[in-house]
């Protein structure tokens, strides 16, 4: 196969008009390839912590506790819920489901707010903030 | 029907059908995708649930076979996954044949690398060696 370095591209990032399905699209890929490689990347890590003892783990929870951590694990919980509800979708569509307009319009939708509400809750059962509010002790 | 050395490619296929296996891979990749739908949900309910993750109880979740075990199978359909799912991505971009192939095995040598590495914690932590 001989490279195709000369032949025109047709200019379509540029000419289209942004709807939620395209960027539902772009984040599938986006948040599968970040969870690919820094989710991954961190599993490993975080297993080899375990595994090589107190001292290496205390520096696994010294990282994930820095802000910087925070805001990468936090980043990475909405790229799982992100790509989880798209995948999701996806598995649908595969079925042939859900190419109509207005329906394939609304599920698109639904996956960035599914994703978002998601993280919030994640975080909120993680932190202890909800089961403390369930049982009463925050007012 | 004959067809003659100076056929072209499309002409000595023409009429032949599908190899009858094309969607084989197409069905695997859905195949990893639904597994970790169950593997993934698991491994967030189970750290959230955890009363804490200190090493002491992360190391006794992963020594019972309830935790190792799916723990196992998640490690290996994440990196399939994400070796599925980085494939098809690079080969949306890198568009040289050599290149392309280059990339494939860089792709899963670093993703069977991950997987082992990942794995042999796991082990060590399962068997009590950590």
């Amino acid at each position: 196969m001989t490279a195709p370095t000369t032949r025109p591209l047709s200019p379509h990032l540029t000419i289209w008009k942004w709807g939620p399905h395209m960027l539902v699209s772009i984040l599938h890929r986006a948040t599968g390839s970040a969870l690919t490689v820094a989710g991954l990347a961190l599993l490993t890590w975080w297993l080899l912590a375990i595994a090589n003892g107190a001292e290496a783990y205390e520096k696994f929870v010294t990282v994930a506790n820095h802000t910087l951590g925070i805001a990468v694990l936090v980043g990475l919980t909405w790229a799982f819920w992100q790509h989880f509800f798209s995948g999701l979708r996806h598995l649908f569509m595969d079925m042939g489901a859900g190419f109509e307009l207005r329906v394939n319009r609304f599920w698109s939708v639904m996956t960035i707010v599914a994703a978002v509400a998601a993280t919030v809750l994640t975080f909120a059962i993680l932190t202890g903030f909800l089961p403390a509010l369930l049982s009463g002790e925050i007012q | 029907m004959s067809v003659g050395k100076s056929a072209t490619p499309l002409g000595k296929v023409r009429g032949l059908g599908s190899a009858q296996h094309g969607g084989g891979h197409w069905i695997e990749e859905r195949f990893y995708s639904v597994v970790l739908v169950l593997l993934s949900l698991w491994l967030l309910f189970s750290l959230m649930m955890l009363p804490a993750l200190d090493r002491a109880t992360v190391v006794e979740w992963l020594r019972a076979p309830a935790g190792a075990v799916p723990m196992a199978l998640f490690i290996l359909a994440a990196f399939k996954h994400g070796f599925d799912g980085m494939k098809v991505f690079v080969d949306d971009y890198v568009h040289d044949g050599g290149n392309l192939l280059a990339t494939h095995f860089i792709l899963k040598m670093a993703a069977v690398a991950g997987a082992a590495l990942s794995l042999f914690a796991l082990a060590k932590i399962a068997f009590g060696a950590a």
